[in-house]
């Protein structure tokens, strides 16, 4: 999408110069930049105005280091399978298993069997389910022709089935000393949680994914239109494949932190998490309708509500209020998010 | 002595102060696998009686304590070799449920165990049922009339609060300006709101101690982690936590463990086979839990066996069984946890 529009801008620059107001010139530059800044800083501030909340009301808890570990902590796992959920809207589909699949996968890799295998053994089980899980949802949406949101809505139903299924009930207790040392402050690397570091490394591949690739723009191009993808030359049913693998894998990495993080695995694991992503992903900026994707958004989005999460707490408000309130955030940004949209585009 | 245990869970008060005298009664093999009911012998007026076939219906097994009232029940009835256990697949969902129970009345089974899903919801068919005459047991979740069940059998919630508060005030007796903090389960169940409420009334009785924060969690190990690791940047110093649930005890304890705590004692709730080791080995801030008993399904069993032989329970002078049965939540701590580890679930 970018390529072909730089170079008319470059040839615009030139008369441009003279003519400075030329609306055509600022329409492009908004095109191609300036308006997903916007987007992004309309969710800033939100996070500025949350954080300056926090800051009045809690001075003491809330502007502290062990604060921000602790949110950042709390956001990498749901951060994580955000960033799969954004590519996969972003291809104008949808997946609602992912709550489930982390909870397949953390389970998966915490039986008593896997754990003899120690640490390679739990990471192993926990990647390897998430992808088996993708490939699946990605198989019957490009190749057999589901809607995204039944077949990924029956992978919820069967991956929690199949949780059900490993666990009994029961809440499978880790043992393995060096997974659990990944989660306790010994382990930090200059302050930072190795949690919040896959998160980081996770937004940053994210990231250059879809924003310097081909896979990227091929991504964008199947949201936008699938069918104009298609004439273009693109494979778009592969496409679709490897977008379902990708947001499998994020799923099964989320479970690998999110083992680390509880130290167990059980069956209720990643509960809604499939809500809590595609929330995060909208109010960041990604058009749930497809063609347009914004990890920087998506990432900010979850900060968004874990910083909600966490004043409400530190405040000791209590859970009816914090839903009510997550849930006008939510209204809030989206209609912010339109009229930026809509100025964009005039 | 298989009835003293069994009256001990009946009149609990004596279960927690005649600790001694049961010990005698459990104590073999406290790391045998199985349930409580495996451990105990049979009822003593054993001898093969009228032949009874019990239909039992309960929730999906989809946590630990709903997962070890199966197996309480099912193994219970194993001992009695003129007891026919028919048991359900177990749902979540009412229409699912009253037509299992509905099965089961054209079976002619001779008597019902109704765990329901939703107590109101049930009340119908519990009707039902004792219009054909089948009487039923009403375990736990209490129908909305007397006239769907000939007897009610379940736990405290009210009385876990009060007495997990009152271990507490005793701990910390003398201590001026005591804080607490109560990590609660899903607020949107009205047994959190009794448990809360008991826990509350029984701060009332020690002046010096107040209740600073509560949150929360939904009674899984992950919103265990996440909700505790809040409370304890909001409080940096405390002196008792009471958590309702041992399931979300697991993250509450990662948690903890994370933040580098140990300023404080901890009280679990429910009591699960992970807390009552972390209580033996007495090396984390976890000093004691209050039981919701899961062996109330094993004396369901008793009971429903009695009502189709026609005769009371043993060690009660009474010809009939009981209407009413509240279980008592008895405190547990190192000090009798020896006794009580049998009954802990995973």
């Amino acid at each position: 999408m970018t390529q072909p529009v730089s170079p008319t801008r470059k040839q615009q620059d030139g008369p441009v110069v003279t003519t400075t107001r030329t609306p055509a010139g600022q329409g492009a530059w908004r095109a191609l930049g300036l308006r997903l800044d916007v987007r992004n800083l309309s969710l800033l501030g939100v996070l500025a105005v949350l954080v300056a909340v926090g800051g009045f009301t809690k001075p003491e808890q809330f502007l502290d280091s062990s604060n921000l570990q602790l949110v950042l902590t709390q956001a990498s796992v749901i951060g994580v399978v955000t960033v799969g959920m954004t590519f996969v809207i972003t291809s104008g589909g949808i997946d609602l298993s992912v709550g489930a699949i982390v909870a397949l996968a953390s389970v998966w890799a915490t039986t008593l069997a896997t754990q003899e295998y120690g640490f390679a053994g739990i990471l192993f089980t926990a990647v390897v389910v998430g992808l088996a899980c993708g490939l699946v949802n990605g198989l019957l949406i490009a190749y057999g022709g589901m809607v995204p949101f039944i077949a990924t809505l029956a992978m919820l139903a069967s991956a929690r089935g199949l949780a059900l299924q490993i666990t009994d009930g029961k809440t499978q207790i880790v043992t393995v000393e060096s997974v659990l040392d990944l989660g306790i402050p010994d382990s930090y690397v200059l302050g930072i949680p190795p949690l919040v570091l896959v998160f980081a490394v996770v937004t940053v591949v994210g990231w250059l994914l879809l924003n310097r690739t081909t896979f990227g723009r091929r991504t964008v191009a199947v949201g936008g239109n699938a069918e104009a993808a298609r004439l273009a030359g693109i494979d778009v049913r592969r496409q679709r494949l490897y977008l379902y693998l990708l947001s499998g894998l994020c799923c099964g990495i989320a479970a690998f932190l999110l083992v680390v993080l509880s130290g167990s695995g059980q069956n209720t694991n990643g509960n809604l998490y499939e809500l809590d992503a595609i929330a995060a992903a909208i109010i960041g900026g990604t058009l749930l309708s497809g063609g347009r994707g914004t990890i920087v958004g998506s990432v900010l989005g979850v900060l968004v509500f874990t910083t909600i999460t966490n004043i409400f707490a530190l405040n000791n408000l209590q859970s009816d209020v914090q839903q009510i309130a997550k849930g006008a955030i939510i209204v809030a940004a989206v209609l912010v998010q339109r009229r930026t949209a809509r100025d964009g585009e005039t | 002595m298989p009835e003293t245990s069994r009256r001990g869970l009946l009149f609990g008060t004596a279960a927690v102060s005649a600790g001694a005298l049961l010990t005698a009664c459990t104590s073999n093999e406290p790391k045998t696998k199985g349930t409580a009911a495996d451990n105990q012998p049979a009822a003593p007026d054993d001898k093969p009686g009228k032949k009874v076939t019990i239909g039992f219906a309960g929730p999906q097994a989809d946590h630990g304590w709903l997962n070890a009232i199966n197996e309480n029940a099912k193994s219970r009835a194993e001992k009695y070799s003129e007891v026919t256990l028919e048991i359900t697949e177990g749902s979540n969902d009412t229409a699912a449920q009253i037509g299992q129970v509905q099965t089961l009345i054209n079976k002619k089974v001779d008597v019902l165990v109704i765990l329901p899903a939703d107590g109101k919801a049930l009340t119908q068919v519990g009707l039902q049922a004792m219009k054909a005459g089948i009487p039923v047991i009403n375990l736990d979740r209490i129908f909305a009339s007397p006239q769907a069940y000939r007897c009610w059998i379940g736990g405290d919630n009210y009385g876990m609060g009060l007495n997990a508060g009152n271990y507490i005030g005793e701990q910390l007796k003398g201590k001026p300006n005591a804080k607490v903090v109560e990590l609660a389960g899903l607020d949107n169940l009205e047994l959190t709101k009794q448990r809360s409420q008991g826990f509350a009334d029984a701060l009332k009785n020690y002046p010096n101690v107040k209740r600073v924060a509560r949150q929360a969690a939904d009674f899984t190990v992950e919103s265990g982690q996440a909700k505790m690791a809040q409370l304890l940047q909001a409080q940096k110093q405390f002196d008792a936590l009471w958590n309702h649930d041992d399931d979300q005890g697991v993250g509450a304890l990662r948690a903890i463990q994370q933040a580098g705590r140990d300023d404080f004692l901890m009280v679990g709730g429910a009591g699960a086979k992970a807390a009552m080791d972390a209580i033996k080995a007495d090396n984390s801030v976890l000093k004691a839990t209050v039981l919701y008993p899961p062996t109330m399904a094993a004396s369901a069993i008793d009971l429903a066996r009695a009502l189709g032989q026609g005769k009371g329970v043993g060690g009660m002078a009474e010809l009939e069984i009981p209407a009413s049965i509240t279980l008592y939540s008895a405190v547990v701590t190192k000090d009798n946890v020896d006794e009580y580890l049998p009954t802990g679930f995973s």
